[in-house]
């Protein structure tokens, strides 16, 4: 190793993550014009800055809530019982491919894919099988779906009906974030405007008769992971939930009345002070944004509540047991940045779901940052320092430019149909590979510290093509014990109500009680709304 | 002597697009003549596309697991096409043990995550030649 002199700095240029330069040292100076009482307050008070909460964790530690869900409904059913054993709090539902696109698992389109990124949902039957034990009314559930959203929480509202439980006693989210789906994640059905409209429904059903129910999670963690920077993150995140308040508004809601019922969810990434400035920067936006542009007179419609997920782009298949030290690392962040909630990500996930062992290693990743570092002793801990602080004013800054950028394309449905967002997050990921490929930027065990041996070998998560079998003949045997006239009969009344004007909601209800399936309430739709296909950008 | 043209698709329904885009801007840059598919592609279609682009060829993106049931299907159309020369690369993420099933089934070189642009292109480069 060279050793250099105590002045000479190691290279020209200091960076970010997402690239952005960091100076040699901050000082007062760079605060000089900074206004604490307007840009901080306290924890729990507008702009919100350092925490919706007054005590923070003081007062609630974040939820923990591992995502997951593979193959068929008992055998995740089976992970979640073990899981709420074992101290966490919430489940998460992770969906195989097929039913994030709306399809069964009998189409051809789903060939191979049933069961393998999570677990696969045809109809009612798999849903009361993935909730068998589990009280409704006593834990939240959080589903990641989006493009048939109204479904699955159309199936899980009759599941706890089923279970006795009245809807005003159901809590948890759905991610229902379609606009990062077009964005990001790419799993939609229809086109932006009607798939609004769905989401416009759900808000108004969930309003009155599930009010604990979280209708949108508005996401940029795919944002991040499909290559955006911190920055972007934190611009096309908060322009969707502006976009999201804006379609709740048109559809005749007070903003009051719904704006409290959304939450986000972040990206927890490996630049650690980056990722906080990135949480404070947001909760001051969106509270602005809340009470200024939407003039929301609620406290509770400013508060920016959200679940972080630590960042899976940013784990090895090389050398997997260090993806435990990242993801400790990364969670830390979303804690110091004040989280609501948080997932961390398994030490195997990128070659597989994770197995049992490294869940398990994840979960206690979190109990020992909530019970033994001491971070939860204080709320916002960073807050004041020179360097957070002008770290989360230039990420706000920058996150404001885009959005202005946005707004005057029309706002972010049209800036979505001219594929701004996906263009400038395909730049950005080029750009960070290239610094991947000359070194400029350092993944430990890919392009630096390179081991032939790998260490210890890792046990993974085998899915095999059984769960496709037994899924399509548990879907075939419902199918033939259904009603079927009832059920055609049903979706018949959905196509009435696309059609027209009526709320979705209590029509997919009313069919998937009657054992219709994802796809056919899916291709009803679809008739009616038609489907989105994609202007491909490299 | 013509450039390569490669067809460069996602195939079955995952969405996780940002390292195909990534792959196909740097062959772009290579000189590579890419033929992007887009998303969601099934093995109908992105034989369909091979057929009509005449490329040399054929890179697919799989991170959803599927990778076994979608690469035999693409397999079996390239046969009935008479296409079956065709190279076929596939990248995304890949267990070790089906990485010897995926050989059997004609699968020429598979990328897994960690490998670098560099070697991608590379390898494209010395190991696939224009048809004539």
């Amino acid at each position: 190793m060279r050793f250099m002199s105590q002045k000479e700095e190691q290279s020209k240029r200091f960076s970010t993550l997402s690239d952005l330069e960091i100076k040699p040292l901050y000082t007062a100076q760079d605060l000089k014009n900074f206004n604490p009482k307007t840009e901080l307050a306290d924890p729990g008070e507008f702009p919100y800055t350092r925490g919706i909460h007054k005590t923070m964790y003081r007062g609630k530690r974040w939820t923990i809530r591992l995502f997951s869900g593979f193959g068929t409904a008992e055998e995740t059913n089976q992970r979640y019982h073990i899981l709420l054993e074992r101290g966490q709090h919430g489940l998460s539902v992770a969906f195989d491919m097929p039913t994030l696109m709306g399809i069964d698992s009998d189409d051809s389109r789903s060939l191979g894919e049933v069961g393998k990124c999570g677990v696969a949902i045809d109809t009612l039957a798999d849903m009361e099988r993935l909730f068998q034990g589990i009280p409704l009314d006593q834990v939240t559930t959080s589903m990641t779906i989006n493009g048939p959203a109204i479904v699955l929480l159309a199936m899980y509202f009759v599941v706890a009906q089923k279970q006795g439980v009245s809807l005003d006693k159901v809590g948890g989210t759905i991610q229902n974030d379609i606009l990062k789906e077009y964005i990001a994640q790419k799993e939609w059905i229809y086109p932006p405007r009607p798939s609004m409209r769905i989401i416009q429904d759900m808000i108004v059903y969930c309003t009155q008769h599930a009010p604990k129910w979280n209708t949108i999670s508005i996401s940029g963690y795919h944002i991040r992971e499909a290559g955006s920077t911190a920055a972007q993150e934190l611009a096309f995140t908060l322009a969707d939930g502006l976009g999201y308040v804006q379609a709740g508004i048109e559809a005749g809601l007070d903003v009051d009345q719904f704006a409290p019922r959304l939450s986000f969810f972040f990206n927890a990434h490996s630049d650690f002070f980056e990722e906080i400035a990135k949480y404070r920067a947001a909760r001051r936006m969106w509270a602005r944004f809340m009470r200024d542009r939407f003039h929301a007179k609620n406290p509770k419609s400013w508060l920016m509540r959200f679940h972080t997920q630590t960042a899976g782009c940013s784990l090895t298949a090389q050398q997997p047991y260090n993806n435990i030290v990242r993801t400790a690392i990364q969670a830390l962040s979303g804690v110091l940045g004040g989280t609501q909630s948080l997932h961390t990500n398994s030490m195997d996930e990128t070659l597989s779901l994770p197995t049992e062992l490294s869940a398990t290693i994840a979960l206690r990743t979190q109990q020992i940052i909530a019970e033994e570092t001491g971070v939860v002793n204080t709320p916002d801990p960073f807050g004041g320092s020179y360097f957070v602080e002008s770290l989360t004013n230039e990420l706000e800054r920058q996150a404001l430019d885009m959005i202005q950028k946005i707004n005057e394309m029309g706002g972010i449905i049209p800036a979505i149909e001219q594929n701004y967002p996906q263009k400038e997050i395909a730049r950005a990921s080029y750009h960070y590979q290239k610094q991947l490929e000359t070194g400029e930027k350092v993944i430990v065990g890919m392009n630096k510290y390179i081991q032939k041996e790998e260490g210890l070998p890792i046990e993974i998560l085998y899915i095999d093509d059984k769960a496709q079998k037994n899924q399509i003949a548990s879907l075939k045997k419902i199918k033939e014990k259904r009603d079927e006239k009832k059920v055609q009969a049903a979706l018949q009344r959905l196509r009435k109500a696309a059609e027209g004007k009526d709320n979705l909601v209590p029509p997919i209800m009313e069919a998937v009680s009657l054992y219709a399936t994802l796809g056919e309430v899916s291709d009803t739709m679809k008739e009616i709304f038609g489907t989105y296909t994609e202007r491909s950008v490299i | 002597m013509r450039p390569l043209r490669l067809l460069v698709s996602k195939a079955g329904l995952d969405g996780h697009d940002r390292g195909v885009k990534v792959v196909a801007r740097a062959l772009r840059d290579a000189g590579v003549e890419v033929i992007y598919t887009g998303l969601h592609q099934t093995p109908e279609m992105i034989v369909a596309s091979a057929l009509q682009e005449d490329v040399d060829a054929i890179c697919v993106s799989i991170l959803s697991g599927a990778h076994l049931a979608l690469i035999e299907k693409i397999q079996k159309l390239l046969k009935s096409k008479k296409l079956s020369h065709l190279p076929v690369i596939l990248g995304g993420i890949v267990p070790d043990e089906d990485f010897k099933k995926l050989a059997k089934l004609g699968v020429q070189k598979i990328f897994t995550p960690g490998a670098s642009l560099q070697e991608i292109v590379t390898y494209v480069k010395s190991h696939i030649q224009p048809q004539v």
